[in-house]
């Protein structure tokens, strides 16, 4: 029995209901909300400033330092342990060589621009999510960057190539895949392609040309955050 | 076949296509690729004639030659002092550039600015990886006494102070506060306490609304409004004569 119909009704290249907000976290220089059906994640952005410790300063340019966490109570009622987990640490990474190509900090260089992601509530896509507010808030903060980073996953349910998968379709009893994928806005160059499962190679390109549309929905989610903070203010 | 894309004062976002075709120029913050020019930051489009320009509305200070900063004492050196500029870098200030008077060797450099102390600086020299150097020899420039320091955004500072210094005096003629604006967002505020409090909150809702029009107008509303019995004293204005002869260097940032 092949997967024709979604779990929640969603047609195959439909995404969850997205939100997106930039300037949340007072505090940081930027930050963002960005929540995509159950996934839900909140990115602080703080720099550039001071690196420490020290022997990681760059002095030809500025560098971004990722930190991904789920919170404790984020899954479906099993506690996550908090603090670096493996897990946590390969995603901050991903996340950093997400983000590094379209950021220009050459202007500051031995300084640093601190990235911090935490997630109240996941539901698969968390990454993707992670990605999707970190650029949000790197905009807000001011730092320059040469395109906008969107990120979304695809993957293949039972044969059937679908987007935004949700953590039961992930874990749906049969030969699933699950491809997050990070496109650049005009340039369409992918930052992050990573995959969990089995997919063959004509549905891993049917995924990409999914994945394209798909990021441009999240942009068109980002760039009305980030132009709502201000309209919004004027209305006052 | 050239065209743009947006309008004055658009908000555009990083990535964002701004113009096609050559007969537009990249100016501030964008950047050319093939034949179209894309934003490079958050920020408003001017468009004076064919260049496409953004003016950010928000980001790191970037220390510049000339500017008229406040800063914190961090440490004291040998012959010096290291001073936040609130940014990512720390300035040096030369016991040379400090005062007119002749500082002797040997002297202890803590009379002068104590750690912890904030003064109105200068800063004369800007290298290309971001190393600051100060002075506090010219009128205005000064150590810190009594008041409050509050942050702003620096990219907000030509608001705060307005055209011709138009919004500055504004707020010092309602409060009875003096008023230091430092380029790098921090901003020193002496005066009575109520003066104080509500100079403060004049200065946050002038950040919070910098990117509207007619802020003159609504900042003399708010202030009226809630002035309430401060009494403005005019010699106290009379006597800060020399602090607003130096208004003139700030009003080079206006936009």
């Amino acid at each position: 029995m092949a997967y024709t119909k979604r779990l929640d009704g969603r047609k195959n290249n439909e995404l969850r209901p997205m939100e997106a907000k930039a300037s949340v976290v007072p505090n940081a220089d930027g930050s963002a909300s960005f929540k995509i059906g159950k996934t839900w994640a909140i990115a602080a952005v703080y720099g550039p400033r001071e690196i420490f410790p020290r022997f990681l300063a760059n002095p030809k340019t500025g560098i971004i330092r990722c930190h991904y966490s789920m919170m404790p109570f984020s899954g479906s009622g099993e506690r996550i342990r908090p603090g670096r987990s493996r897990r946590a640490q390969e995603i901050s990474m991903v996340m950093e060589n997400a983000l590094n190509p379209v950021i220009d900090l050459s202007a500051f260089p031995n300084t640093v621009v601190d990235i911090f992601v935490e997630l109240p509530q996941t539901d698969a896509g968390t990454r993707c999510a992670a990605i999707s507010a970190a650029a949000i808030a790197l905009a807000d903060a001011g730092i320059p960057m040469t395109d906008m980073v969107s990120s979304v996953a695809v993957g293949q349910v039972d044969g059937t190539v679908v987007a935004d998968l949700m953590y039961n379709e992930e874990a749906y009893p049969a030969i699933v895949s699950d491809v997050p994928v990070a496109m650049l806005h005009n340039t369409k160059e992918i930052t992050l392609l990573q995959m969990d499962g089995e997919i063959s190679r004509e549905d891993l390109m049917k995924a990409l040309e999914i994945a394209k549309d798909a990021t441009e929905k999240v942009y068109q989610e980002q760039m009305k955050a980030l132009q709502e903070k201000f309209t919004k203010t004027e209305q006052k | 076949m050239s065209q743009v894309l947006i309008k004055e004062r658009d908000i555009v976002i990083p990535g964002q296509v701004l113009a096609e075709g050559l007969d537009y120029l990249p100016g501030e913050n964008t950047y050319r690729k093939d034949d179209k020019i894309f934003a490079n930051v958050l920020g408003i489009i001017s468009l004076p004639g064919r260049v496409v320009k953004i003016t950010p509305l928000s980001g790191p200070y970037m220390p510049t030659v000339g500017d008229k900063i406040v800063g914190k004492v961090e440490d004291i050196l040998m012959s010096g002092w290291r001073i936040s500029t609130g940014t990512a870098y720390t300035a040096v200030l030369n016991v040379k550039d400090a005062s007119s008077r002749f500082i002797k060797s040997g002297e202890d450099l803590s009379k002068i600015l104590e750690i912890g102390d904030y003064a109105v600086v200068k800063i004369t020299k800007v290298t290309s990886q971001n190393l600051i150097d100060l002075t506090m020899r010219e009128p205005g420039l000064r150590r810190i006494n009594g008041g409050r320091i509050i942050k702003i955004n620096s990219h907000k500072v030509p608001r705060v102070i307005g055209k011709k210094a138009s919004m500055i005096n504004l707020i010092k003629d309602n409060t009875g506060c003096d008023i230091t604006v430092g380029q790098n967002g921090l901003v020193w505020l002496r005066g009575s306490p109520e003066g104080e409090i509500l100079a403060e909150k004049a200065i946050k809702l002038i950040e919070q609304k910098s990117h509207e029009e007619g802020l003159t107008d609504k900042m003399e509303k708010f202030l009226h409004e809630n002035k309430g019995n401060i009494v403005v004293e005019k010699k106290f204005r009379r006597e800060e004569g020399e602090e607003s002869q130096n208004e003139e260097s700030f009003s080079e940032g206006d936009q």
